[in-house]
């Protein structure tokens, strides 16, 4: 199929290409792409160009675009591309709007009319074209115009388009759950589709289903499981087999949906365990997607109710990934680890170190999957050793986003395990202190509510010791250079609140503090604000116990400076303070009461307090209050914004031909504002809507629609605000989340003693002390007793596992030098291999590799069955083939083939194999030399600057 | 749901993108910038995935190109490997082992491939040769246009030798100008089959 490799692209393109590509600095590319973007500029718009010309044009488009330039000027050529008869040029058109447009452009409305009728097209290819542009343009106002059509072409006879009209609906689904909320029955049908890529993609939207609404599917377990079984069962053909599995992209779907279905649902989980067992069984787990399976089965078996027999194969299972050299099996081991451990919390303490392993490799994503992991597996025992851990991380990373996670993370774990106040108080200090500007501002407000509210028993002496050890380090650390203003915030707060209720600091102490922080930070208003309420609380404090208040000068000074601030609101907290320090010690018990931070306030919202007033008031001739929703004759402007948004939900550009405006719509208004008592006419005909608003506000809202489209019909507006048009019920049923059956052991009872495995281990396995130190303050309380009798066996298998550990990195340096010495590659190609992969086909014995050979020629030959590739199985020519690739192919060695993972991964598979498969894919390495003398021939000679771009991508 | 498909080659320069969740095209300058930064300098033992702004990027370096999707933080990344796998093998059969070049120079080819892979986000086709054979029916389609248009030039190259021939000799029951009428007849004829295909 080499052919279609060649160039059909203009001389032109071709150059602009290989300059962009020559091109050394950002700048000298933005320029050959500025000069490019002028020249189609005047091009396209020039008349009369030839399809082919503007297809090329079209395609340059895409790439400057491609390339992160603005090429809107052309949005609407690749527009009228669409409209084009020819497929071929259609097909770019498609191509290119899909690619330019988003869905909320404003040029999609103009292709609707070109999609909706290339929906009923007889070439199925257009069909498909046009169904690949739905997906990605069609929006929640255009879903009404293509959803009949794309709800016909579920039943059409090429299944190449069915599965695009399921995948098309799928999105519409995701767009606006109520536009396709009826149709659901009809995946439920296409589940029984006999092409099973249509099955496969219905399983895209039935799990979106599922997944907001469990129960109205639990019928399907049955067919899911034998839809899994027999796809288990190799039933399926064999061209869904990738690397030997029985379409494994369909059993993950499966396995994802089962997981869903069976969740705290005992009898639809006891369906399903037969077919998961078998599938642990089965899978292959030499190679990538098997892994993939099998961590998909993992996550079915952590998510349905538990059966203890799947729960040791998913142990078995994730103890394998976790012992690989693979780093991404490690990282699903984690994972893994993550998922079982919710329902199962002692088998984490087998792999303690492997976890450990992780949390120190350097790796980053590793250590952040090792951090999500302990944040799940947090216990009061080890919740200071994991905090300080996740803190000293968090300090040493500059990835603000992950940073604010890991934060706030932090402060969850801190608040719902602290060992002690002291502890939380020294925490939480240190996260505000490196994190501070990150941490959303509502865990500062719960610090503050936490610290105010004490930690939720009744025992006032330690709420108070909480809150003078929080005062005291506060006054500590506001000695330090540049903190966050968050931060500051609570400091502040703190400060104000209990600065002095211990009598450890006097009034004088804390002011002073406040007054250094308000002028420290003078830039930051938020911060000021807090410190001056902060001092007029300690203020009304010292009035309230009748002292003497002596202000600071400096004090003085803030106050008189905010009383000319610019900001209302600082102003505003002057003159209060002002004020306070002028009442009497009454009235400032009354409106700053001590430690009342946390008392509820009631707000009387009838605001009864004013009755009197109003009595008095219209007793001396005043009109009565008449409530905004009565007062007539104007428009009701927060009726009108709720009812908009109401709208927004359900309205929708029309797409159907208008009707013929109806005669009896004027008759029909009175009829309508009959049902209100109280009749304003307001006779605004262009605004039916409002006037209906604004007379009958009591109508309840779907009755009303209802009576309201009858009138409407006819004066709908197409292009105005949205019409009004009857509320479909959004059926946002609440997912109701069942939470699994067993609730988490209490920790301490199931981990089992680390001390004596430790002791066991010493003197074999050469794991530093340290870790080991850390494992045990991580995995558990020593306080329990060995539960298992097979200490010695365990002890065997850690350090059989720590001696494997030292041997399998030795002999993948070995085999990665062999590489390096007969492959002559540059180094960084090497990196494409996973040695763990390779060493293990090294050892594989000569007969094997030959039944292997056989096999996967065998494969070939299937798999190269269709009738556009049909290459002969010869063995012998293959051989030929490989000798020839060698020596043609300067640069893309074969060699490295040995290091593709992929194939690699195939069981029994070895060298031999992997060579003729590379071989027997390519059948001509011709095509490769033809193209290099073709592009030589163009003048275009990459080769020189970059010897890469002409390498076999798998090979 | 995959979000979104980016090749990068080693040297940062986007030979692909394609975007399933809305991006501005500001976002998506950053967005690149971004993750070249963060997979181009990652060592070859570390994992294939990137936690990225609560979501992963999911990346496997084939020479010197790297195809990268980026993924919700519940989905199967192992699969998503798979599925990158998948689009370099159907790339391979479809350019006769493919090369960067091939896409550079070929780059609408392989969004045609991709979008009979992907739709949506999700993977669409699970079996590489029902996404062959797709593909190589639209490319079939035009192909045939093109024969057929070659072999109509052909008749009317022919048709015009054969006329003008007629011409000079003289031959025919016609006189030379019906001659003449007749032969643009054919030609107008031909024209036509043209535009039709």
């Amino acid at each position: 199929m080499g052919s279609q490799g060649g160039f059909y692209q203009s001389k032109e393109f071709l150059d602009l290409v290989k300059s962009i590509g020559e091109a050394r600095s950002k700048a000298e590319e933005d320029r050959i792409v500025l000069n490019e973007i002028e020249t189609l500029k005047r091009r396209i718009s020039e008349p009369d160009i030839p399809k082919r010309k503007m297809k090329e044009y079209i395609i340059r488009l895409v790439y400057i675009e491609m390339l992160g330039h603005d090429a809107s000027f052309g949005y609407i050529h690749a527009v009228k591309m669409t409209h084009d008869d020819s497929l071929l040029v259609k097909r770019t058109g498609y191509l290119a709007v899909t690619l330019f447009l988003n869905e909320d452009h404003d040029l999609i409305i103009l292709i609707v009319n070109t999609i909706q009728k290339d929906l009923k097209s007889d070439n199925y290819l257009v069909v498909c074209a046009a169904l690949n542009a739905v997906c990605k343009l069609i929006n929640e106002e255009t879903i009404p115009a293509v959803l009949p059509q794309v709800m016909e072409l579920l039943a059409h006879p090429k299944e190449a388009v069915r599965k695009k009209a399921i995948m098309a609906l799928h999105r519409f689904y995701q767009k606006s759950p109520s536009s396709v909320s009826h149709l659901v029955s009809n995946f439920r049908k296409r589940l029984c589709d006999n092409d099973p890529g249509v099955m496969g993609a219905t399983l895209c939207p039935l799990f979106e289903l599922i997944a907001r609404d469990v129960n109205s599917y639990k019928d399907l377990v049955i067919s899911f499981v034998s839809i899994l079984k027999q796809v288990a069962e190799r039933r399926l053909s064999k061209a869904y087999d990738c690397h030997q599995m029985p379409a494994p992209f369909i059993q993950i779907k499966l396995l994802k949906i089962l997981a869903l279905l069976g969740s705290g649902d005992k009898q639809a989980s006891e369906n399903m365990y037969t077919v998961v067992g078998d599938i642990f069984r089965k899978c292959d787990s030499s190679s990538n997607i098997g892994n993939a399976v099998l961590y998909e089965c993992i996550c079915c078996v952590s998510s349905i109710y538990p059966n203890p027999k799947l729960l040791e194969s998913a142990a078995d299972v994730i103890s394998r990934f976790l012992k690989s050299d693979s780093h991404n099996l490690k990282y699903m081991g984690i994972d893994a680890l993550g998922r079982l451990i919710k329902i199962s919390p002692e088998i984490a303490e087998q792999h303690q170190l492997a976890v450990i392993d992780c949390l120190e490799d350097p790796d980053d994503t590793l250590k952040r999957k090792t951090f999500e992991l302990l944040y799940k597996m947090t216990k009061s025992t080890n919740v200071e050793v994991i905090v300080d851990r996740m803190i000293d991380y968090m300090i040493s990373i500059s990835d603000n986003h992950y940073k604010t996670e890991i934060a706030s993370r932090c402060v969850e774990l801190a608040e719902q395990f602290a060992p002690s106040n002291q502890w939380f108080i020294q925490t939480m200090n240190r996260v505000f202190e490196h994190a501070g500007d990150l941490v959303n501002i509502k865990v500062a407000h719960s610090l503050m509510r936490l610290i105010a509210e004490g930690f939720g028993e009744d025992d006032d002496n330690a709420d108070s010791k909480l809150r003078s050890s929080a005062v005291e380090s506060y006054l500590r650390i506001l000695g330090e250079p540049k903190l966050p203003s968050v931060f500051l915030q609570v400091i502040c707060w703190v400060l104000g609140e209990y600065g002095t209720a211990d009598g450890m600091f006097s009034a004088s102490d804390i002011t002073g503090k406040l007054c250094d922080v308000a002028e420290a930070y003078s830039n930051d208003e938020t911060v000021k604000a807090y410190a001056t309420t902060a001092l007029m609380k300690i203020y009304a404090f010292e009035i309230a116990a009748r002292r003497k208040v002596d202000m600071l000068p400096e004090c003085q000074s803030l106050m008189e400076e905010l009383l000319a601030s610019h900001s209302t609101d600082l102003q505003q907290r002057a003159y209060e303070l002002q004020a306070v320090i002028g009442l009497d010690a009454h009235a400032v018990e009354c409106i700053m009461p001590s430690d009342a931070s946390c008392e509820d306030i009631e707000v009387d919202r009838d605001l009864s307090f004013l009755n009197d007033y109003i009595q008095e008031a219209i007793e001396k001739g005043a009109q009565p209050y008449i409530p905004e929703s009565e007062r007539s004759g104007m428009l009701n402007i927060s009726n009108f914004r709720n009812q908009d948004h109401h709208e927004a939900s359900s309205h929708g550009l029309r797409f159907e031909a208008y009707e013929l405006p109806k005669p009896a719509v004027q008759s029909r208004i009175p009829q309508a504002l009959i049902a209100s008592t109280e009749i304003v006419p307001v006779p605004e005909p262009m605004y039916p809507r409002e006037s209906y608003q604004t007379t009958m506000p009591s109508i309840p809202s779907d009755a009303g629609s209802a009576e309201l489209k009858l009138r409407l019909e006819g004066v709908q507006k197409k292009w105005g605000r949205p019409t009004y048009t009857p509320a479909t019920s959004t059926s946002n049923s609440t997912s109701q989340k069942t939470v699994n059956g067993t609730s988490q052991g209490d920790g301490a009872s199931t981990v089992s003693s680390m001390c004596e495995t430790y002791d066991s281990r010493k003197p074999q396995v050469e794991v530093s002390h340290e870790k080991q130190k850390l494992a045990a303050s991580l995995f558990g309380g020593s306080s329990k007793t060995e539960k298992r009798p097979a200490t010695g066996h365990k002890a065997a298998k850690a350090s059989s596992h720590m001696v494997e550990k030292s041997h399998v990195p030795k002999s993948s340096m070995e085999v990665a030098s062999d590489k390096a010495t007969s492959a002559q590659q540059p180094p960084d190609l090497l990196d494409l291999g996973e040695p763990t992969a390779t060493s293990t086909a090294l050892q594989l014995d000569p007969f094997k590799q030959l039944e292997g050979l056989l096999d996967t020629t065998e494969v070939a030959s299937a798999v190269n069955g269709a009738p556009a590739a049909s290459i002969s199985p010869d063995i012998m020519a293959l051989y030929v083939d490989t000798a020839a690739g060698i020596h043609n192919k300067n640069d893309a060695d074969l060699l490295s083939g040995l290091s593709n993972p992929s194939v690699t991964n195939m069981p029994g598979t070895t060298a031999m194999p992997q060579v003729t498969q590379s071989s027997s894919k390519r059948p001509n390495p011709k095509d490769s030399l033809e193209k290099d003398a073709l592009v030589r021939q163009m003048g275009v000679n990459p080769s020189s600057q970059n010897p890469n771009l002409f390498k076999d991508l798998l090979g | 749901m995959i979000h979104f498909v980016l090749l990068i080659s080693r040297q940062g320069k986007v030979r692909l993108t394609k975007w399933y969740s809305p991006y501005s095209q500001k976002e998506r300058t950053k967005v690149i910038r971004e993750l070249s930064g963060l997979i181009l300098t990652r060592g070859p033992k570390l994992c294939n995935f990137v936690e990225w702004r609560g979501l992963r990027v999911v990346y496997k370096r084939y020479a010197s190109l790297y195809f990268c999707m980026c993924i919700d933080e519940d989905d199967n990344e192992l699969e998503i490997l798979e599925i990158i796998h998948h689009y370099v093998e159907v790339l391979d059969r479809y350019f006769g082992s493919v090369c960067e070049l091939d896409l550079i120079y070929n780059f609408h080819k392989a969004y045609f491939i991709l979008d009979e892979l992907l739709i949506a986000g999700e993977l669409q086709e699970p079996s590489k040769r029902t996404v062959a054979r797709l593909v190589a029916a639209q490319d079939s389609l035009v192909e045939t246009a093109k024969e057929q248009t070659s072999s109509i030039t052909n008749i009317i190259a022919q048709a015009a030798n054969f006329t003008i021939k007629m011409l000079h000799k003289g031959y025919g029951p016609w006189g030379s100008n019906a001659l003449h009428l007749e032969s643009l007849l054919l030609v107008d004829v031909c024209t036509r089959l043209v535009d039709q295909h």
